[in-house]
């Protein structure tokens, strides 16, 4: 029971870092209707170009803000071949991601590079979780940049260019009529999802100390996860646009609390993620389920 | 102040599915007409406006408004000429947003979406008196979300939406055929009262040779992607519906058993 209860403070660190993933997963998700691969391969290209700058010897916010750029850019390339290529989205963002991964291996020159907590200045580590000052401590650090996070996606989205690609998302048609250029905001919102999912895996890198090739497989489904996770439990309370991706958050976060539990219950951690994609296939398909199977009146 | 010069465009070129959907059509509409559109399934009538729309690119010819050449423009580009009206009540709108919102989306048609507020406060009172002109009572529901709303009241916002910012064409495809007859009334008498007030040029396709008879200054007849009868003015006025049908078989030279089950009435 101890070792749980030592074990909750990084689960929520972790559930707050995946968070910030998993609201660029809403965004493309739930606010343009795009199921993007992309984030499998631009989680770890956050991570591997924070952890390469800093090794170079840049300050973290120029790293951070290196990852967000590259992570815009995976998500301009996914956008692109959506858009202006006719391909369909689940396949455009496969293809980035896979050629995401040789970039990421290229960009790190091996398949994991590490970083010592030490003698870098870390903004966040898994060092800073307990014991240390609050305003050093991560989950501090890692909330607060999420709250301005969900303040700046509030603004932006509630702008004449946010509310026009909300349209998109919802009807893309009627948006058009009305004179929106759904392939841009398209492109565009695959650019801040993804910058948000590198944001994350920068975040991550330095949370854990190392970036990985692999830190990114399945995040897509964490990042799902997430969102369902929000919905179901805050759907009902949380209506505004910004509660809705504090739900979000609160669902990642709620999501690594559950995993930690079963972790101590003395799962075989080799089983996590197809558990992960079991539960997330579960809550995916309730809403056929329901009306199919479910539903009071005839049809 | 619209021109289609010789558009043709067909669909699934090289298949067994090939269908010449437009074959030649020509058309000019004076400031001000309120053309109704008929004609039998196929004819090309809801193809013609979405050709306008730009909803794909046309095969050949050319499309002018005002004398320039919107052929090659995109969809969303045109818009700023267009207001629209779809046949199904749910493409006009979006969902998920509120009124106020959908109609903050259409008072910005045709200019380019800043980083301004997307749905300020003093729009809202504008937005109400416009809502409230419908006679819909959905004046006090201005921040309801569009989805809630029936298949006729959606189509009222939809017309209001499409009228928000004078449009130089409005395009109506069979905007009230997936309506009840009371809302599908409703909603046609709300058409003829805009385009009046604002003496707007506009195309309508119908079903309905009633309709098309007793609405606007001029009708035209489809038929194979071209245009087979154009009347207006007197001559349109004393039009009976008979008298549409007669010319469709002598015109088209066909017998349409399945088109008169569409054309009358």
């Amino acid at each position: 029971m101890v070792s749980l209860v030592n074990a909750l403070p990084g689960a929520v660190a972790q559930g707050l870092i995946w968070g910030i993933m998993a609201i660029g997963v809403y965004l493309t998700y739930r606010v343009l209707d795009i199921a993007d691969l992309t984030v499998d391969g631009s989680l770890g290209t956050g991570g591997a170009v924070c952890i390469m700058l800093m090794l170079t010897g840049h300050n973290v916010w120029v790293s951070l803000l290196g990852a967000i750029a590259a992570g815009m850019l995976a998500g301009f390339v996914t956008g692109i071949l959506h858009t202006f290529m006719g391909i369909p989205a689940i396949l455009a963002g496969i293809l980035t991601q896979l050629g995401l991964y040789s970039i990421n291996l290229k960009t790190m020159g091996k398949s994991n590079q590490a970083i010592n907590v030490d003698n870098y200045k870390l903004l966040i580590s898994l060092r800073f979780v307990k014991g240390v000052s609050i305003y050093k401590n991560t989950i501090f650090v890692v909330a607060l940049i999420t709250i301005v996070l969900i303040a700046l996606l509030y603004w932006f989205f509630g702008t004449e260019l946010g509310s026009s690609m909300r349209a998109t998302g919802c009807n893309p048609n009627m948006s058009r009529a009305q004179g929106i250029n759904t392939n841009f905001n398209i492109v565009l919102g695959l650019m801040l999802s993804n910058g948000l999912v590198a944001l994350s895996g920068a975040l991550l890198c330095q949370y854990q100390g190392f970036a990985d090739i692999n830190m990114g497989r399945g995040a897509i489904v964490i990042g799902l996860a997430a969102v369902i996770i929000g919905q179901a439990v805050f759907g009902k309370i949380f209506r505004n646009f910004a509660l809705k991706l504090l739900g979000v958050a609160f669902g990642s976060i709620i999501y690594y609390l559950v995993l930690q539990l079963v972790i101590w219950m003395g799962i075989d951690t080799d089983l996590l993620k197809l558990l992960s994609a079991v539960v997330v296939a579960i809550f995916l398909s309730v809403p056929t389920m329901k009306s199919r199977y479910f539903s009071k009146g005839g049809k | 102040m619209l021109e289609l010069i010789n558009i043709c465009k067909t669909f699934n070129k090289g298949t067994v599915n090939e269908k010449q959907a437009l074959n030649g059509l020509s058309l000019k509409l004076n400031e001000g007409d309120f053309t109704t559109i008929i004609g039998g399934n196929g004819a090309g009538k809801s193809t013609m406006l979405n050709a306008i729309s730009g909803v794909w690119p046309v095969d050949e010819g050319q499309i002018l408004i005002d004398g320039e050449d919107i052929t090659k423009l995109p969809e969303y580009k045109r818009a700023k000429f267009l207001g629209r009206v779809f046949q199904d009540p749910m493409t006009g709108t979006a969902a998920t947003m509120s009124i106020n919102e959908n109609m903050a989306l259409a008072n910005r048609r045709g200019k380019r979406r800043t980083l301004r507020p997307g749905n300020p406060a003093h729009e809202r009172k504008f937005f109400k008196e416009q809502v409230a002109r419908l006679g819909l009572g959905l004046e006090d529901r201005m921040t309801s979300k569009v989805g809630l709303l029936s298949g006729g009241q959606r189509q009222a916002i939809t017309l209001l939406m499409s009228t928000l910012k004078k449009p130089r064409l409005l395009l109506l495809d069979e905007h009230t055929a997936a309506l009840d007859p009371k809302t599908a009334a409703k909603v046609l008498e709300l058409t003829k009262e805009m385009v009046e007030e604002q003496n707007l040029t506009a195309l309508m396709v119908t079903h309905n040779m009633k309709d098309a008879i007793h609405l606007g200054n001029r009708l035209i007849m489809m038929h194979e992607g071209r245009i087979i009868y154009d009347v207006s003015g007197e001559e349109k006025k004393n039009l009976k519906v008979e008298d549409l049908l007669r010319k469709f078989e002598e015109v088209s030279g066909e017998e349409f058993a399945n088109d008169r089950m569409m054309l009358a009435k």
